[in-house]
C-alpha cells in the first residue's frame, strides 16, 4: 500500500510541476492545489498507513493507528484551501486589471504597465 | 506568570479580532492598534526580564506533557526577536498613521499588520516544528493581503509570483515536515534534536537538513533563492515594505539559525559547508545588486539579501563568537533596515519618484532627515560606535577562528561596498544641485522624520550600549551552542 501510495504522490508532483511551469494562470492555481494534495498525502504515507485499530481509547486495544498524521494533514489542507481560494480571487483580479491570464505577459517591469 | 510566552502572540491576535468588527472607523482602528502593539512590547519586556531570571520559559498548550502536546518556547533568541519586532511594528505603523492614503487604511491595513506581527511573533516562539508551519501560514496569508493592498496593475502581478513562491515552498515545508516525521516520529522541536542524537544521523537527516534548508531559504531570500524578493518587494507603499524587509526574511533567518542547530548539528562538514558558501554568494550578489541600481528602494532591497548572507556565515561558522555576532547582527538588521525604508521613504515622498535620477540636493530644504539618513547609512555598514560594528566584527572573528580566510574577508570588503551604496544614496538625493520635486507628500515630511528618527535612535543606543545587551545576546546563544538547554527547558527531565 505504501508502494502504491508513493507512486501516486510521485504522480501529483510531476503533474503539479507540469502545471505550475504551464503559462495559463489558471493551471498554474491548478497546479499548486495538485501540489499541496501530493504534500498532504505524503504526510499521510510516511508515518505509515493503517497498522493498528482506529485511536480510539478503548480496553483490550494495544496497537493504535497513529493519529497525528491525521490531524496534521487536516490544518495542511485547510490553509491550503484557504490559499487557493485567495489566490484564484487574486487571479480574476489580475484578469480584470492587467486583461489577461498570461504568465509570459505578466513578466517585466513597471515600464510596460 | 506560567502562560506569559504567550502573551506577545495572543495581544495582536485578539486585537486583530477586535479591529476585524469596525473597519471602516480608522481612528479607532489607529488608537487600538497602537495601544494593542505598545501591550505586546510590554509583555515581550516582561517576559525578556522572566527568561533573564529565571531561565527558558515554556508553556504547554493545553497541559498536555511535552513531547505529545504543543509547546511554545521563550529563550533568550525568540524573546529578543519577539520584542525587536514588536518595537519596529510599533514605529512602523506610527509612520503609516502619516503616510498611508486613507483608502488602504479603510482595508484592512491595521487588521493585516496585527495578524503580521502574530504570525511572526508565532514563528519566534514556537517548539514544535509542524506549528512552525502554521504560524509561518499565518503571516504569509496577512502578507498576501498586504502585498496586494492598493490593487495596482504592477501589484497584483507581482503578488502573484509572490503567491506562487510562497505556496510552493509551503508545499515543500510540509513534505519535509513529513520526512522528518517518518524519521525520528516526533514534532517537538526539542524531542527532534533528542531522537537525531540517538539515532546517530544517518545520511537521510542531511537530505531533510537541505530540504529545511530550501524552504527557509526560500523565505529568507539565500543566493539561488532570493530572485523573487527585489520584485515583489518593490510593489507595496513604504510602510508594509518595511515591515516585510525588517521582518519577514528575518523568520527564515531564524529557522534557519534554530534547525541547524538544533537538530542538524551533527554533520557540520556537509551542511554547514553549504550554508557558508551559499551565504557568501548572497553577500556577493546582494552587493552586485546594491551597486547596480540607481532605484533608492531597490538598493535597499539588495542589501537585505547581504544582510542575509552576513547572519548566516556567522551561523554556519558555528563557534560562539559567530553565533553570538549572528545574533547581534540579526536584531541590528532589522532595526535599521526598517529605519532605512522609512527614511528612503520620507525621500519619495518629498520628490515623488524613486530614482535617483529625480533626486537632489535636499539637505537644502531637509537638513534633519539628511543627516539622520546619514547615520543610519553609517550604522548599516558597521562603522564603530554605532550598531552594526559589534555583531559584525564578532562575525569576522568567528569566521577567522574556523581557518576560513575567504569569508570573513569577502564580509569586511562588502561592508565597504554597502557603505558605498548608502552613501550613494546621500551623495545623490541629498548633495548635488536641487531638482523640482513633485512629491505630493511633501508637506508630510517632517512629521513621517519623527518614527524613523526613533528607529535610528534605537540603532545608535542599541551600539552604543552593547555593553550592556551582551549578557542578553550571550545568553541567547546558549542553547544555540549546547541543545541540551533547550531540551532540557522543554522536556524538564
Amino acid at each position: 500500500m505504501e508502494i502504491l501510495m508513493s507512486i501516486v504522490v510521485g504522480v501529483l508532483f510531476m503533474s503539479a510541476v507540469y502545471l505550475i511551469l504551464s503559462k495559463s494562470l489558471l493551471r498554474v492555481i491548478i497546479g499548486t492545489g495538485l501540489l499541496s494534495h501530493g504534500a498532504h498525502l505524503l504526510v499521510l504515507t510516511m508515518s505509515g498507513l493503517k497498522t493498528g485499530d482506529a485511536p480510539v481509547l478503548m480496553d483490550g486495544v494495544s496497537s493504535y493507528t497513529d493519529p497525528l498524521p491525521q490531524a496534521l494533514v487536516l490544518t495542511a489542507i485547510v490553509i491550503s484551501f484557504g490559499v487557493t481560494a485567495f489566490f484564484l480571487v487574486l487571479a480574476y483580479r489580475a484578469y480584470q486589471e492587467l486583461g489577461t491570464d498570461n504568465m509570459e505577459e505578466m513578466k517585466g517591469n513597471d515600464s510596460n504597465d | 506568570m506560567i502562560n506569559l510566552p504567550l502573551l506577545p502572540i495572543l495581544i495582536p491576535l485578539l486585537s486583530a479580532v477586535l479591529l476585524m468588527f469596525f473597519p471602516k472607523r480608522i481612528k479607532a482602528q489607529r488608537v487600538i492598534s497602537l495601544i494593542a502593539i505598545a501591550g505586546t512590547i510590554i509583555a515581550a519586556i516582561v517576559l525578556a526580564a522572566e527568561v533573564k531570571a529565571n531561565g527558558i520559559q515554556t508553556v504547554n498548550l493545553g497541559s498536555w506533557p511535552a513531547p505529545y502536546g504543543i509547546p511554545l518556547v521563550s529563550d533568550m533568541l525568540s524573546v529578543l526577536l519577539v520584542l525587536t519586532s514588536s518595537i519596529l511594528t510599533f514605529f512602523v505603523v506610527w509612520y503609516a498613521m502619516i503616510y498611508m492614503d486613507e483608502s488602504y487604511e479603510r482595508f484592512f491595513f491595521y487588521i493585516g499588520v496585527m495578524f503580521l506581527l502574530t504570525g511572526i511573533n508565532g514563528a519566534f516562539t514556537t517548539g514544535d516544528i509542524f506549528n512552525l508551519f502554521v504560524f509561518f501560514e499565518v503571516f504569509l496569508i496577512a502578507s498576501y493581503l498586504l502585498i496586494v493592498l492598493g490593487g495596482k496593475g504592477a501589484q497584483l502581478r507581482e503578488s502573484i509570483k509572490y503567491l506562487l513562491i510562497n505556496v510552493i515552498s509551503s508545499a515543500l515545508f510540509v513534505t519535509a515536515v513529513a520526512y522528518l516525521y517518518s524519521v525520528v516520529g516526533t514534532l517537538n522541536m526539542a524531542d527532534v534534536s533528542q531522537r537525531i542524537d540517538e539515532l546517530g544521523s544517518p545520511g537521510i537527516i542531511t537530505v531533510i537538513a537541505i530540504f529545511f534548508l530550501i524552504v527557509f531559504g526560500l523565505k529568507g531570500a539565500i543566493f539561488p533563492l532570493y530572485f523573487w524578493l527585489p520584485g515583489s518587494y518593490s510593489a507595496p507603499p513604504i510602510p508594509i515594505l518595511a515591515l516585510f524587509g525588517a521582518l519577514l526574511t528575518k523568520v527564515g533567518v531564524y529557522s534557519i539559525m534554530r534547525t541547524y542547530t538544533l537538530f542538524f548539528y551533527h554533520d557540520q562538514g556537509y551542511t554547514h559547508e553549504i550554508l557558508a558558501v551559499l551565504a557568501l554568494l548572497s553577500i556577493v550578489v546582494g552587493v552586485v545588486g546594491a551597486i547596480a541600481y540607481r532605484d533608492v528602494k531597490t538598493i535597499i532591497i539588495y542589501n537585505i539579501v547581504i544582510a542575509v548572507g552576513v547572519i548566516l556565515y556567522g551561523v554556519a561558522a558555528m563557534t560562539p563568537a559567530a553565533l553570538e555576532g549572528a545574533v547581534f547582527y540579526l536584531l541590528h538588521d532589522m532595526v535599521i533596515k526598517a529605519a532605512l525604508f522609512l527614511l528612503v521613504g520620507i525621500m519619495m515622498a518629498i520628490t515623488g519618484a524613486s530614482h535617483l535620477n529625480q533626486m537632489g540636493g535636499m539637505i537644502r530644504d531637509y537638513p534633519r532627515i539628511g543627516w539622520t539618513y546619514f547615520v543610519a547609512a553609517l550604522a548599516l555598514a558597521g562603522i564603530p560606535p554605532l550598531s552594526g560594528f559589534v555583531g559584525k566584527l564578532l562575525i569576522v572573528q568567528g569566521g577567522f577562528e574556523t581557518g576560513d580566510m575567504i569569508g570573513p574577508l569577502l564580509i569586511l570588503i562588502s561592508s565597504l561596498l554597502v557603505l558605498y551604496s548608502a552613501m550613494k544614496i546621500f551623495m545623490n538625493g541629498f548633495w548635488g544641485t536641487p531638482k523640482e520635486y513633485h512629491g505630493a507628500k511633501a508637506h508630510l515630511a517632517n512629521r513621517l522624520w519623527i518614527p524613523a528618527a526613533g528607529l535610528v535612535l534605537i540603532a545608535i543606543v542599541y551600539g552604543v550600549g552593547s555593553e550592556a545587551v551582551y549578557p542578553f545576546i550571550q545568553m541567547a546563544v546558549e542553547p544555540l551552542i549546547d541543545p541540551a538547554i533547550y531540551i532540557e527547558a522543554v522536556l524538564k527531565e
